[in-house]
This record gives C-alpha cells, structure tokens and sequence, in this order.
C-alpha cells in the first residue's frame, strides 16, 4: 500500500486493477501500470494481450468495468470522453496510419494544433505568424518540410506514419499513445522513427505499444510485456527478454 | 475575423457562380417584364416560375452537400425541412386569404372551417405577420434539425443507420401531415394563395420578385456555405467524413460539429421551401414524401458532391431532363432517372464537377511535377505562398 501511494504522487498515468471484458472474453484482468512524467516506455505482448484494449480505456474510446485510471494522479480518465482527454494532453497514434488524405500536409498540422476547437472559433480562425512558425517547426521535426503543400493521400507509408505523429506534436500532448509505428517501415525509416520518438520523449511521456524488437532495442528503454491482460514482466529490455514467462508467453524459445 | 471569415468565401469560382447566378435572377425577370409576349426573347412567366422553381431545388442541394459532401451525413430526410420551410410559408399565404375564401371566415382558412375547427389553433398565430413567418421559415427546421441531430450525433449514430432514421423522420412528418386533425389542411395542404406582402402572388411583377428573390438567396447561400466550407471548420468537417475518430482524438467536439451543420443546413432546406411554396402555389404532405429526400441526393450526386457549384447544376439539369421527359416521354422519366444515377456512381463517382475538377488538378499536378523536374526548389515557393496567404 505504501509503495502504491509512493508512486501515485508522481504518476503522469496511473492505472490500477482495471479490467474489461467483450462479451464474457477478458480482455483486461486487473492491469496496474504506471507512467512517470517524461518517461519513454515501450509495451510489448503477444496478439490479444490487451495493448489496444489499454490504449482504448486510456484515451476513452472503452469504459472499463472495474479499476482506476487517473491522469496527472487526479484526473480520472473513466469519466471523460475522447474530446476531454484530447484536450487534457493526451495524444494517440492508431496502428494504421490515420491522417486526414484528402488535406494537404500543412492543414493536417494546422487542423492539429493545439487552438481552441470549438464551432465558431474554428470558423472564424485566421492562421497566426506563431501558428505558421509553430507548423513550420513541427514540419522539420517529421522531415516534411518540402511536401507541406501535398495532399496526404500522395504520401508514402512511413510519412504518412510520420505526419500523424506530427499532429501528435501539434497537439501538444502531455503524454502520447503510439501504437506499432514502425510497422511496415523499412530499415532506414525505423531507424529514423526511433530517432524522432527519443527526441520527441525529451519534453514529454511516450508510450510505444511495438512488436519490433529490435527497435524496442534501439529505444533502449524500460519494457513492460503484457499477457492475457495482465503485466507479466516489466524492467529493461535485456532483463524482460530473459524472463522465463515472456518467452514461454511471447518471444518463443 | 467576421471579415476574413466572408472574404475567404469569395474565392473566383464561387464570384464566376455568384455572378451568374445574380445574372439570371435579374435577366430572366427583365425579358418576362419587359419584352412584348410576341417578341422572340419573351420569357413566359409559367417557364419563369418553373426556372424559378429549379433554383429552390439548387438551393435544397446545396443544403444537402453541405451536410452529405462535406460531413459525409447522408439525409435522406431533407425534403422535411425543405417542407417545412413550405409550410410556414403557406400559412403565412393563407391568413392573407382573409375572408376572400370560398367560406368566407374572416379568421379561419377555409379547410378549417370545413373541418368544423371553432378557432384558429394555437401554432397558427402569429402567422399572419410576415417577419414571423420568416423567421419560423428557418427556426421551425432549425429546431427540428437540432433536436434530430442533437439525440442521433451524440448518440454516434452514423453512416446507413443514420440515412435510415432520417428517412423514417420525413416519413413520419408525411403521416402526420396527412392527418386532418393535425391543423395544416391534410391532405390537401395549403393552396388558393392570393397575395403576398399586398401584391397578388399570380401577378407578373411578384413572380419576377420571387424570381429574383430565390437567385439572391441562393447566392447568399453559396457564399455562406463556401465561407463554412473555406474556413478551418471546414476543414474540420471533411475530416470528420474521412476520418471521424481521428478528429474525436485531436480534441474535437464531432457531435457538435455536425449538429452545426446540420442545423445550418436544414435552415438553407427551409428558405429553399419558402421561396418554393408561392411560385408553385401549392404545399402538401407529397413534399415529405421519401422519394423527393431521394431525389435530392440524386442531384447532388449527379452535379457532383463535396463541390459547392456542383449540385447546384446537378439539381438544375435533373430537374430540367426530367420537366423536358415528363412532358415528352412520361413512361420511361423514372427509368431515366435511375440509368442517370446508375451511370453517375459507375462512371462519374465525383459527379460532373467533380470530375472536371478532378481533370484540372491532375493536369495541374502533372505540370507541377514537370516544373519540379526541370527547377527544383518548386517547395519553397509553394511553402512561401501558403506562409503569405
């Protein structure tokens, strides 16, 4: 109990016993997890281990059935919708890549900056030297700089995968939720990506949801294995991959 | 900011569309008014209301484009607010009637008195008073539009699920209106108008009035619409058609967004049916039937949705084939009509406009990519141009 309360003082995210299930199937078995402010963590686990189903019930999309989730240790997460947590500085990349195809690189930025996003304030919305500056910026860090003016239909996969963490930035997030994105990379670019995410993990928490180990290994940071929606391992990533349950469970022998 | 929210709706298309518009709402008036009947450029006044007629239905698409182009809703169920409009219209008409009626009450209209009502119903008041039926032209919709959205978005009902219910809410308005007892005149409606703000609604001059008045009020529409479609909202609206959870995710309120646009275009729907209701004389419960909302999408998707200009020509050239069909060919207009929508999804999925705009950009996108060939450095001129906007 005191290790617990220890740890909720500092919490970005704090999960504790949650749970869910789909039509009778368990998807989460009372998970506990914890993120600390500016932390780099990267989730590993088998298919069905529940990694989306957490990625879900933090961003809102899932109701869990029982458990705490609280952000910034007193913002519970359980109460809000996707809006509210978005707003709150939560941003989340989806395993495909998501941006908006038929907008132009720039306004996939712009539409994700972090402005107020209410009806009238976006109809009456005039782009500011700041918020150019700031899209700029953004543009630069996801190396897109010379297809700002391209309609996002046209880019290829790993851009594309690179835009949506650009609007991630744009969002301003607190904490960022990246689910598998280096999926269908190639070397070069998972290497680039492991890059941008450290860079990016400088000014705030991120949490890499991944089956790649060896960009889990490039990131060099700690990893948790879920299995069965539970956490089964959690330390680096040496430690994670000796473990005898996570290689019964996920890595194979 | 009000500014530049109307300035970047004047983009050169939509002035080019704005333009002609205005052009016709004032040219075809002049050559009913002012030529002889036997001159060649006589325009009669029955072809005058009809043309008149097709700019009310332009403007019902663009209603429907704003809402199906642009946050890919599909309505099936705009015809209500188009009827609606129609309606508060009508009885406007009617209490203008006064005691000319076939009855002769002086208050109550002449279905009324043959339903035996005792006094006018309470939604009847008010009626008489021009600026109120205006304003219920577009708050009655409006209202509509808002409660129907406000239950259905925030309950994320989307996609055929939504097509359906609104389909079923025009259907239930149908019913309802056919009702004697509901106080519009049932099955028949409203008819028998004679004057509108004091000048007789057959005469020549309104007519041209209302002319005029249907092209001026669908060019403010286009403009607002193009203003709304223009902005960052707008640009927020195609991402809630093309990638709703991402919008949810970046903070966006979805359901608010779409209730907003609902609402706006169901009020466009209302004036439409407004303008619609004096130039054809006549509003009944046939305008909620579920065919017309059908047929909305139809011209929409002929003209080419997700383009402002192009349901307005869609509306105009299906509804022109089918005046021109209906009176040459009777039997196969229906089979028309259904080839025509056949085609447009097989071979013109973008619609007329949208296809011609697609052939531009294309050629645009292959010339770019010559000059980028030849120059280089294309990006930074491009990267300047959209920092100086």
């Amino acid at each position: 109990m005191n290790m617990i309360s220890e740890t909720r003082q500092k919490s970005l995210l704090y999960l504790e016993n949650v749970s869910v299930s789909f039509d009778g199937f368990k998807a989460l078995n009372s998970l506990s997890f914890v993120v600390e402010p500016g932390e780099l963590r990267a989730i590993i686990g088998p298919n069905g281990a529940g990694k989306t189903t957490m990625m879900d019930i933090i961003t809102g999309k899932t109701r869990p059935d029982t458990g705490t989730v609280l952000f910034e240790d007193t913002i519970d997460l359980t109460k809000k919708d996707e809006a509210d947590i978005a707003q709150l500085g939560i941003g989340r990349k989806f395993q495909k890549p998501t941006v908006f195809e038929s907008h132009t690189v720039w306004d996939n930025l712009e539409l994700a900056l972090n402005r107020s996003r209410g009806v009238f304030a976006t109809l009456f919305y005039t782009l500011s030297p700041e918020d150019k500056a700031r899209i700029g910026e953004i543009l630069e860090t996801i190396r897109l700089t010379h297809r700002s003016q391209e309609y996002a239909a046209n880019l290829s996969h790993g851009q594309k995968q690179w835009l949506e963490i650009g609007m991630l930035l744009a969002q301003e997030p607190k904490l960022l939720l990246v689910d598998e994105p280096v999926a269908g990379m190639t070397d070069a670019e998972t290497a680039e990506t492991a890059v941008l995410l450290k860079e990016i993990a400088k000014t705030r928490s991120v949490v890499v949801v991944e089956h790649d180990m060896g960009f889990i290994r490039e990131l060099g940071v700690k990893v948790t294995c879920l299995a069965e929606g539970s956490v089964l391992a959690e330390g680096s990533i040496d430690f994670v991959s000796n473990d005898p349950k996570v290689i019964e469970n996920y890595l194979g022998r | 900011m009000i500014s530049g929210f109307v300035f970047r709706a004047l983009e050169g298309r939509i002035v080019t569309a704005v333009g002609i518009i205005l052009a016709i709402g004032i040219l075809v008036p002049a050559l009913n008014l002012l030529t002889p009947a036997d001159s060649a450029l006589h325009i009669p006044t029955y072809v005058m209301s009809l043309f008149g007629k097709y700019l009310c239905y332009a403007l019902l698409a663009l209603a429907l484009d704003l809402v199906w182009g642009y946050c890919g809703i599909l309505s099936l169920g705009h015809g209500a607010f188009f009827a609606l409009g129609g309606y508060a219209m009508g009885m406007y008409l009617m209490r203008q009637i006064g005691p000319r009626g076939v009855y002769g009450n002086p208050i109550l209209p002449d279905f009324m008195v043959f339903l035996n009502y005792k006094e006018l119903p309470w939604f009847w008041h008010g009626f008489d008073w021009f600026i109120f039926a205006m304003a219920m032209v577009i708050v009655v919709p409006g209202l509509l539009a808002f409660i129907f959205g406000w239950f259905a978005f925030r309950s994320r009902v989307n996609g055929v699920y939504l097509s359906i219910i609104t389909q079923a809410m025009t259907y239930a308005l149908l019913l309802a209106f056919f009702r004697n007892d509901m106080g519009f005149g049932g099955n028949n409606g409203l008819t028998d108008f004679k004057d509108i703000l004091g000048f007789s609604v057959q005469a020549d001059g309104t007519r041209a009035v209302l002319f005029f008045m249907s092209a001026l009020m669908l060019s403010l529409c286009l403009i607002l619409a193009s203003a709304i479609v223009r902005s960052k909202f707008g640009k927020v609206l195609v991402g809630v058609r093309d990638a709703e959870s991402r919008v949810r995710f970046l903070g966006f309120r979805v359901e608010n967004i779409k209730l907003f646009t609902f609402v706006v275009s169901a009020m466009m729907a209302g004036i439409a049916g407004a303008l619609f209701v004096p130039q054809v004389g006549i509003i009944n419960p046939g305008e909620f039937a579920p065919a017309n909302s059908i047929e909305v999408v139809v011209w929409t998707a002929v003209g080419g949705r997700g383009t402002l200009i192009g349901p307005i020509i869609g509306a105009i050239l299906v509804n022109g084939g089918k005046s021109f069909f209906t009176g040459a060919f009777p039997e196969i207009w229906l089979f028309a009509l259904g080839g025509l929508f056949i085609a447009v999804t097989l071979f013109l999925p973008k619609g007329i406009v949208g296809t011609i705009q697609h052939g531009f950009k294309a050629r645009k996108a292959l010339k770019a990519a010559a000059d980028a060939e030849k120059g280089r450095g294309d990006a930074t001129t491009v990267a300047q141009a959209q920092a100086a906007e």
